[in-house]
């Protein structure tokens, strides 16, 4: 058994920042990754980083556009923090040699970006991502913090209390990929979940193969809440073959979309007439697949997006990544045609539930970045906000793992028979008569009330319980290939919990994911050996996948009104007489449970008004 | 083991057990059901998708799998569409034929640089080489140069160990005191190291690197690289600067380097490694006289 203070989980940005948050506070640090941190997809974000840095912005500017952006689905205290401490992270990241695009005066340049009312976006280039990644890995590196790459955080290791507000967390279990090890790793401190987004259960989508949402569901299955999983974004501008991201950034820099009519759609159709396609990225979307949808896309299938009159030089300076995407990835010279372009899955506004420190209900647990949930982005994620939700939350997460003493957070988590419950029409969770190998006994075991183990025993028996299922994977001589259960996965979410939600479709999706779930319960692993075994890796992958693409419909079916991200059919409007409120799913021992939680818009100094979204 | 699609992932076998629950025999349905769709799939891979197929031939190895111990190669037959990579063609032929075929991939973008490989004898990212760009068959192998942990999954051990002996940290002399005071940097000066900066860690250049195949300890083209970004990057300070030039000039280091480019040609973001070797020389030598 491997044993840390703190254990962080995931090695992009948020996992990376907390890490070294956490040792500046004098934790003995261990980061756990299944890739090298320099793979993650912290790395292929291309936009930039908001932050209220210049004379004439401010953080409350910052505050406001984000919280009209989630249309009003933040909770303010998230949201306040967030604004205050990104413009200290950036420069952190700037004293830590960031190659931020420069001003002629030598400061860092920003840019406009959609939904902001200030052009607040640090950048490098339109890879701004790949070089936040690469300087925070730097500086884990300095730190000689101890990282584990390519190990596979399979579950955690959490007692058994009824109540999940009781349990607690005591590490996690791991295999070497490279050599099939299966380890327990006791975290002394706590546990940081940073395992990024959940993007695989699509099949059109920015996210990396590697994004398949382990965190947020090993965190359900341990009893943690996941909140607004239905707050998915679609990003208005992908590459329609691979669904490879075009950056808002070149829409910031004066690009302009047109549909098959050459027809500059945002405002000549009026979706919005104010700031056209610099709109949210939500509007622009919807705005796109309506051109589509009522036969002025191209080919039925997108719509084009034009930078050729910014010209070579501001393009190459500012966008040349961009260049080499559209010519790699579609075959397409910017600088001569317009970029063919469509919306594709991007990012979960939705998570794992925490408060403004990244703790969850469990204690010992944390959580941060995509995975998490504080709720920073509400029901739409502003462009350039999440590369700053990595570090504002990744470095107070760590900190607090660590053990600083900070103010009693704001926000509450945990599930409360207080709250208002309400009933799945639909069968959701464990399929009958699930023993198999599908379900780790993680959630509610024999222990009872009070879980009296040490915790250097919770590990132990998390291992062996772990030893079980990837034996029982690995002896099955035959069943199903979870990769033909993943590819029918991602297609009825595609197809059904999309832009556009109808009833009918959210619950052709569950039906969908119930059926998938049953399938799943034969599932085997052909490839038997110990060495590099992605075959057992990306079957354990294709569980997670199941639990998240059905806490997204559960949520999606049950949120019967139109806000944000979240467009249903039968209901055309926001309604925030019923619905100011986030939607929670606890796993509830394999019977999802479906309540809500009150959206909180009183902030550190002020109180928010939810107001008429128009852009 | 053959991969021929035809004769891979039948489960005709287990057809014949008997069904004992309704539950069951549905499971038993739906296997038949999805084994005749594969072997559909397979059919038509080699008849109706006749001359649209392309042959992979892939580098196996597995140290703990009969079969598999003594490398060999596997050949699959993939649809051909066009826009298809070797990565997308690799991950059908693993999904469709052999779920053991392992590779590193993630992001499928050409960032994350998991997925370089030698295809048809060139260090490449698997992810941003277009099939009809080659010649057929593809023939894919792990990079040269390094240990194979398994099929086309190499050990990066050594060459992450490389990349962190150079310092690759920022570590300037000092900092601006004020409140969210950022340092200064010229345009210029960022356009200096910019290139620099594009290193994803892919392995290719040191894998293609003749040098680096005949001395284990020399530092290779991507560490040297990640030094020279940040002694080219004037925030940080002269102390620091020189410190940086001590680990460039070692016996290791740039001085090893014999101008052949294979580096360069290779480089997925396309970074002029070659010249930054050499630039580094010339800085080296300008000390070096300034001391005589």
């Amino acid at each position: 058994m491997y044993e840390h203070d703190v254990i962080v989980v995931g090695g992009g940005g948020a996992g990376l920042r907390a890490a070294i948050a956490a040792q500046e506070e004098g934790a003995d640090v261990a980061i756990v990754t299944k890739l090298h941190p320099v793979r993650s997809h912290t790395g292929a974000a291309e936009g930039g980083i908001n932050a209220a840095l210049r004379d004439g912005d401010s953080w409350e500017d910052h505050a406001y556009d984000t919280m009209k952006g989630s249309d009003y689905l933040g909770d303010a205290p998230a949201i306040d923090t967030f604004a205050k401490t990104a413009p200290d992270e950036v420069i952190q990241l700037e004293h830590w040699g960031m190659p931020f695009s420069r001003e002629d005066d030598g400061r860092v340049s920003q840019r406009p970006f959609g939904g902001l009312s200030f052009p607040r976006t640090t950048y490098a280039g339109a890879e701004t991502g790949h070089h936040m990644l690469h300087t925070l890995y730097e500086q884990v590196v300095k730190r000689g913090i101890e990282v584990y790459d390519e190990w596979y955080v399979s579950e955690l290791a959490v007692t058994d209390e009824d109540n999940p507000n009781d349990r607690e967390c005591h590490g996690v279990v791991a295999w070497d990929v490279q050599s099939g090890e299966i380890a327990g790793f006791k975290a002394s401190d706590s546990v940081i979940l940073a395992t990024g987004g959940i993007g695989q259960a699509f099949d059109h989508t920015t996210n990396a193969v590697a994004n398949t949402g382990d965190g947020v569901a090993m965190a359900y299955r341990a009893g943690v809440p996941v909140e607004d999983m239905e707050m998915i974004q679609f990003h208005p501008t992908t590459l329609p073959s691979t669904g490879v991201l075009i950056s808002e950034g070149v829409r910031g820099e004066g690009g302009i979309l047109y549909n098959g009519e050459g027809e500059r759609f945002m405002f000549e159709h009026g979706y919005a007439t104010n700031d056209g396609e610099l709109a949210s990225r939500d509007v622009v979307s919807r705005a796109e697949l309506t051109e589509i949808n009522e036969g002025r896309g191209v080919d039925d299938e997108h719509i084009y997006l034009d930078m050729r009159h910014l010209g070579e030089e501001r393009i190459t300076d500012r966008l040349e990544n961009i260049l080499h995407l559209a010519e790699d990835f579609e075959g397409v010279n910017g600088l001569e045609e317009p970029m063919p372009v469509k919306p594709g899955q991007h990012y979960a506004m939705g998570g794992i539930e925490t408060n403004e420190f990244g703790e969850t209900c469990v204690s010992g647990l944390y959580a941060a970045g995509e995975c998490a949930c504080v709720s920073l982005h509400g029901a739409n994620r502003l462009g350039g906000n999440a590369l700053p939700e990595l570090i504002v939350f990744g470095a107070l997460a760590g900190r607090h793992a660590a053990g600083k003493e900070m103010a009693d957070p704001l926000i509450e988590t945990g599930p409360s028979d207080a709250l208002e419950h309400d009933e799945l029409s639909v069968p959701t969770g464990a399929p009958d008569g699930d023993a198999g190998v599908a379900e780790p006994a993680t959630d509610g075991g024999a222990q009872g009330a009070v879980d009296t183990r040490a915790p250097t025993d919770v590990v132990a028996d998390t291992a062996t319980t772990e030893e079980e299922r990837i034996e029982a994977l690995l002896g099955r001589e035959d069943g199903v290939n979870h990769a033909d259960v993943r590819a029918d996965l991602q297609q009825s979410m595609t197809e059904n919990v999309n832009v556009f939600r109808t009833e009918d479709g959210l619950k052709q999706a569950l039906a969908d994911i119930q059926d998938a779930r049953k399938r799943y319960q034969d599932v085997y692993v052909a490839d038997k050996s110990r060495t590099f075994n992605t075959d057992l890796q990306h079957t354990i992958e294709t569980r997670n996948l199941l639990d998240v693409a059905e806490m997204i419909t559960i949520g999606a079916l049950a949120r019967d009104e139109f806000r944000g991200a979240h467009w249903r059919k039968e209901h055309q409007e926001r309604k925030d007489d019923e619905w100011l409120k986030h939607t929670m799913v606890s796993w509830n021992d394999g019977d999802p449970d479906l309540w809500y939680r009150p959206v909180l818009l009183e902030g550190h100094d002020d109180t928010y008004e939810p107001k008429t979204r128009s852009y | 083991m053959s991969t021929k699609p035809s004769q891979s992932e039948t489960e005709t076998e287990t057809d014949t057990e008997p069904a004992t629950t309704g539950h069951q025999q549905r499971r038993l349905d739906d296997k038949r059901a999805r084994a005749d769709d594969r072997d559909e799939a397979a059919a038509q891979a080699e008849t109706e998708f006749d001359g649209e197929t392309v042959e992979l031939k892939v580098f196996r190895y597995d140290p703990e799998i009969a079969g598999k111990e003594e490398p060999r190669f596997d050949t699959f037959t993939v649809p051909f569409e066009t826009g298809m990579t070797v990565l997308d063609a690799l991950i059908f032929a693993r999904d469709s034929y052999d779920s053991s075929l392992t590779f590193r991939h993630s992001c499928r973008q050409a960032v994350c640089g998991s997925d370089a490989f030698f295809v048809n004898g060139s260090q490449r990212l698997g992810c941003q080489t277009q099939i009809e760009d080659l010649e057929w068959p593809v023939r894919v192998e792990p990079l040269p140069h390094s240990d194979v942990v398994k099929d086309l999954v190499v050990e990066m051990d050594h060459f992450y160990d490389q990349m962190e002996s150079v310092d690759p940290f920022f570590d300037p002399d000092d900092l601006p005191d004020g409140e969210l005071e950022e340092q200064r940097q010229s345009r210029q000066n960022r356009e200096n190291i910019k290139l620099s900066t594009r290193c994803i860690w892919c392995g290719a250049c040191m894998s293609s690197c003749n040098i680096a195949a005949g001395d284990n300890k020399y530092l290779g083209p991507a560490a040297i690289n990640k030094a020279y970004r940040f002694y080219m990057d004037d925030r940080e300070g002269s102390e620091k600067r020189q410190e940086r030039l001590e680990i460039i000039e070692q016996e290791h280091g740039v001085w090893r380097c014999q101008t052949q480019f294979s580096c360069t040609d290779v480089c997925p973001k396309d970074i002029p490694l070659t010249e930054h070797i050499q630039e580094l020389k010339r800085e080296a030598v300008k000390e070096n006289l300034k001391f005589w």
